[in-house]
């Protein structure tokens, strides 16, 4: 048996994996990283619109800073997030900007003078300074007070992933291309790393690790619709679930993006209607002006999806073979711009809907696109139930979305979370905590164990069909754990996953050879996500009201008053068929922002009893501090910048606010 | 040759009319198994509206034969991990429609990379040891940059110029199309010189052509390129590869005479 010793064993290739991988490379510790498939050809790269970070370069961003960009994540999480963590989150967005220009992403950047630009569907005039010339720029997007998003045209995923790859191959990280994890090595309070099989041989090996990183990104691919890479299957939350000892936070939370195409669910940025685009329904009427008068089409996204759901309910689809559908319209921002700004939509609507988006409209339906669940941590990116499981970007819940992420928060999110959490893996190497003392019996067995389960596929008598099994459960997704939610249709879905996941312990193969063998990939990798699909609907069922993306139509209201609360659901025992849910209560108390109304969406919430409190508190509290600067003020209500990592404290300049 | 044939699962149907019954001329080969003969493999599919190889390929395996071997990620023509040659051209395959090409359709994998198996090729492996060996990243003479300050001013069109050339998604094809590739298994391809021509660009790497000179100065670099060009025909980015392998050979002679 082959085992591999290194100090940080990373699981994922993507945009937060490799920068863990590079920050613990940098404070002298070895690191592996695990991937799929090769490290550039991640999800990160499909992320196109851009990065928030509160640079305040162009004239639409002056006056942004953190405080700005916090309100916004904050009201577009409907008060799920984690208020510390999105403070750590937005004062070291800028940081990981600028760490990124130095590192060679081509940011789209500032030209001073005059352009024109769409807002509102008018076309007007705007002035960029001559100090700004040359800064990195940003352009809108949803559910945001200022414009904020940092881009490269609407490549900046994959912009950042190459930059980011090649900053790994310079600091010497070996990639362990085409390997998957199958299972954490632990002892039920110490995870010591993860048996992995070779993708291409078939090899079962242990790799031994100080720390082990769960970088995997989200779970799309549980639903039949949905924007993500055939990758995204949720497998890092499964490995961390099958423990029964690491939990998941807020897995019922997932967001559906308002313009998948349609039917084939291949997004288009959020970008288009940032720079102007439109919705329309099948009578070409531009609706989201009659559902959010204030937003319109830049309420987050959350809000615009269900719009789009309840336009189309009243009949006002534009109707096609494969459905009904709305249209997205960026035609009148010309060609120049969609051609320079939008190149990847344009690619887009040319090969899977043969159309000129300069010149028509684009199909375009909500699709699943991301998970706000994942593995539940601390803010230094740990899990408080495993010692020494760590996890990062979308796999994880550390918890900076809640219920609902804001459009360039995600690829944003995955460098800041690879940045901390790369310092505060560093951190626990380097301390006691970090020690390992590991049994080879725990190796050996754990080894053995996944051994058994593969052979059990491999020459075993099972009749299930794996993949009939995976599209069923995707189905059950899409129809009854989408964006309205109601009990009936929920509990039929966890009764029928339930089902499926008895089913899926009697998989069986056409194909039983070990090496490349997409079959039984599949067979194995089904019987996880199922598991996490039942997080989802048994989460989905209990929480009983609405929360961001969590929409029930039973329970119309946010109900802060009883679900001021995240879900933890663990996985006692591997027999079970659904897992224990478990709740961790908000503190209104300590909260910066105390809930209130969002700006956008329905103005329907059941108040916290300690919300008036707080709010009292904080008017006190700011008149006291009347004439104090903003950090100050800050600092006084919600003290963080002892939580991030030392190098990664500090304030942000801008042009309107120098540092000494 | 075998010959197997389904019923589509899908459940869209062309408007009118009869649907086309496409076959699939598919190489199969698994070099790790000794008994393993490369050979076409013919599958027969009823092609549906909108059917892209990324869905047709799915189908093949749900339905006909679980075991055959391919590589998507994104399928949306971004992550280049699909390369494969169809009806004797590489390109992407996720963003193929199938309406596009005659009902008698060859795939087999991209040439010039280690087989893995079918149509599943190692670009990552060899895409890994170019940049190793290119050293593809901004060389910066900062050590240290004050993450807290202004990032440093772009010109704003030398930005817009420098992504034109980021945009490469590092899928292959170009070396699948390439001449010389066939020739010296050493060769950088298109897909190297143009990552040279991207970071020559970049004023935040320090690099100068006599550095670039020591890598790519020679038959293994732009030297040994035979302006055959059948990358820039074929690069699904549509990335000037004529014009900056050009470019970089001017400038590299003029350095290496100079």
């Amino acid at each position: 048996m082959k085992v591999i010793y290194t100090d940080v064993l990373v699981i994922g290739g993507g945009l937060a994996g490799l920068r863990i991988a590079i920050g613990a490379r940098r404070r002298g510790h070895d690191a592996i990283v695990l991937s799929l498939v090769p490290p550039k050809r991640s999800h990160s790269a499909a992320a196109q619109g851009g990065m928030q970070a509160s640079l305040g370069n162009v004239i639409k961003g002056e006056g942004d800073n953190e405080d700005v960009h916090f309100e916004d994540t904050v009201r577009g999480s409907d008060w799920g997030a984690d208020q510390q963590v999105v403070r750590m989150f937005v004062n070291t967005a800028p940081k990981a900007v600028r760490e990124l220009a130095a590192w060679g992403v081509p940011w789209s950047r500032v030209r001073q003078g005059d352009r024109e630009v769409i807002i509102n569907g008018q076309k007007v005039t705007i002035t960029e300074r001559a100090e700004a010339h040359g800064l990195v720029a940003q352009r809108d997007f949803g559910g945001t007070k200022k414009w904020r998003t940092c881009y490269v045209s609407d490549g900046t995923g994959h912009a950042m992933l190459f930059a980011v790859g090649d900053q790994a191959i310079a600091a010497g990280v070996p990639v362990h291309e085409r390997k998957e994890a199958l299972a954490l090595i632990h002892d039920g309070s110490r995870c010591y790393g993860a048996v992995v099989r070779d993708l291409i041989t078939g090899e079962l090996m242990a790799y031994v690790a100080r720390a082990t990183a769960i970088a995997t990104g989200g779970a799309g691919r549980v639903y039949r619709v949905t924007t993500n890479a055939v990758i995204c299957e949720g497998i890092g939350a499964a490995l961390a679930l099958e423990t029964g000892v690491a939990a998941l936070g807020n897995m019922e939370a997932v967001q559906f993006h308002p313009t998948g195409i349609f039917p084939a669910g291949i997004l288009v940025t959020e970008g288009c209607r940032g720079d102007g685009g439109l919705l329309r329904d099948a009578n070409g009427h531009r609706f989201m002006p009659d559902y959010e008068p204030e937003k319109k089409e830049l309420a987050s996204r959350d809000v615009v999806s269900r719009r789009m759901e309840e336009h189309i309910r009243k009949g006002n689809g534009a109707k096609s073979r494969f459905g009904e559908h709305l249209w997205l319209d960026i035609t009148l921002l010309g060609r120049k711009h969609i051609e320079h700004n939008l190149r990847e939509v344009k690619e887009i609507c040319q090969y899977f809907l043969g159309v000129d988006p300069a010149e028509k409209w684009i199909a375009v339906r909500p699709a699943q696109h991301y998970t706000m669940g994942g593995v539940r941590t601390t803010h230094t990116g740990e899990s408080p139930t495993l010692r020494g499981l760590f996890a990062a970007g979308e796999a994880a819940c550390w918890d900076m979305h809640g219920f609902n992420r804001l459009g360039g928060n995600s690829v944003a999110e995955t460098v800041v979370a690879g940045m901390i959490v790369g310092e505060f893996i560093a951190d626990f190497i380097d301390s006691p905590r970090g020690d390992l003392d590991i049994p080879t019996a725990l190796i050996r067995e754990a080894v053995a164990a996944e051994r058994a389960k593969l052979d059990t596929l491999l020459a075993g008598s099972g009749t299930e069909r794996a993949d009939a099994l995976k599209i069923e459960m995707q189905q059950i997704m899409t129809d009854k754990v989408g964006i309205f939610r109601t009990g009936t249709d929920l509990e039929e879905a966890v009764h029928r996953l339930q089902g499926l996941l008895l089913r899926s312990r009697q998989i069986g193969l056409r194909t039983r050879a070990d090496g490349p063998n997409p079959e039984l990939v599949t067979a194995y990798r089904t019987q996880k996500m199922l598991k996490v699909a039942l997080c989802i609907a048994t989460g989905a069922l209990t929480r009983t009201e609405s929360r961001g993306a969590h929409f029930r139509e039973d329970f119309p209201a946010r109900d802060d008053a009883h679900w001021l609360k995240r879900t933890l659901a663990t996985w006692k025992d591997p027999g079970d068929t659904l897992p224990c849910l478990a709740y961790e209560q908000l503190d209104v108390l300590s909260m910066e922002l105390p809930p209130g109304w969002r700006g956008y969406g329905a103005r329907n919430y059941v108040d916290h009893p300690d919300t008036p409190r707080r709010v009292e508190e904080l008017e006190r509290l700011r008149e006291r501090l009347q004439g104090a600067g903003r950090h100050e003020v800050q600092a006084e209500i919600m003290p963080y910048q002892h939580l991030l990592p030392e190098r990664f404290r500090g304030r942000n300049e801008r042009i309107d606010e120098r540092l000494p | 040759m075998s010959d197997k044939a389904a019923v589509p699962a899908t459940v869209t149907t062309p408007d009118t009319g009869t649907a086309r019954k496409l076959r699939f001329h598919v190489l199969r080969h698994d070099p790790r198994d000794p008994r393993s003969v490369p050979h076409t493999e013919v599958f027969e599919l009823e092609e549906a509206a909108g059917m892209t190889l990324f869905i047709a390929l799915n189908e093949i395996r749900e339905q006909l034969d679980a075991s055959l071997a391919f590589d998507f990620v994104c399928r949306a023509g971004i992550c280049g991990s699909c390369g494969m040659v169809i009806n004797g051209r590489p390109g992407l395959a996720c963003r193929t429609l199938t309406q596009d090409l005659p009902p008698d359709i060859t795939l087999a994998p991209l040439p010039a990379f280690e087989l893995i198996a079918d149509l599943s090729v190692n670009t990552g492996k060899w895409m890994r040891g170019m940049s190793e060996r290119l050293e593809t990243w901004v060389h910066s003479l900062e050590q240290d940059t004050d993450l807290r300050r202004i990032e440093a001013p772009m010109d704003p069109d030398l930005a817009d110029r420098i992504y034109e050339l980021d945009r490469c998604i590092e899928c292959g094809c170009c070396v699948a199309a390439c001449g010389t590739a066939r020739m010296r298994e050493d060769f950088v391809g298109a897909v190297g010189l143009n990552k040279i021509a991207r970071f020559a660009l970049d004023p935040r790497d320090a690099r100068t052509d006599a550095d670039f000179y020591e890598l790519v100065g020679n038959d293994d670099g732009v030297f040994g390129c035979m302006t055959l060009l059948g990358c820039h025909d074929v690069c699904p980015k549509n990335l000037p590869l004529q014009t900056q392998i050009a470019f970089l050979r001017r400038r590299m002679a003029r350095e290496g005479t100079g």
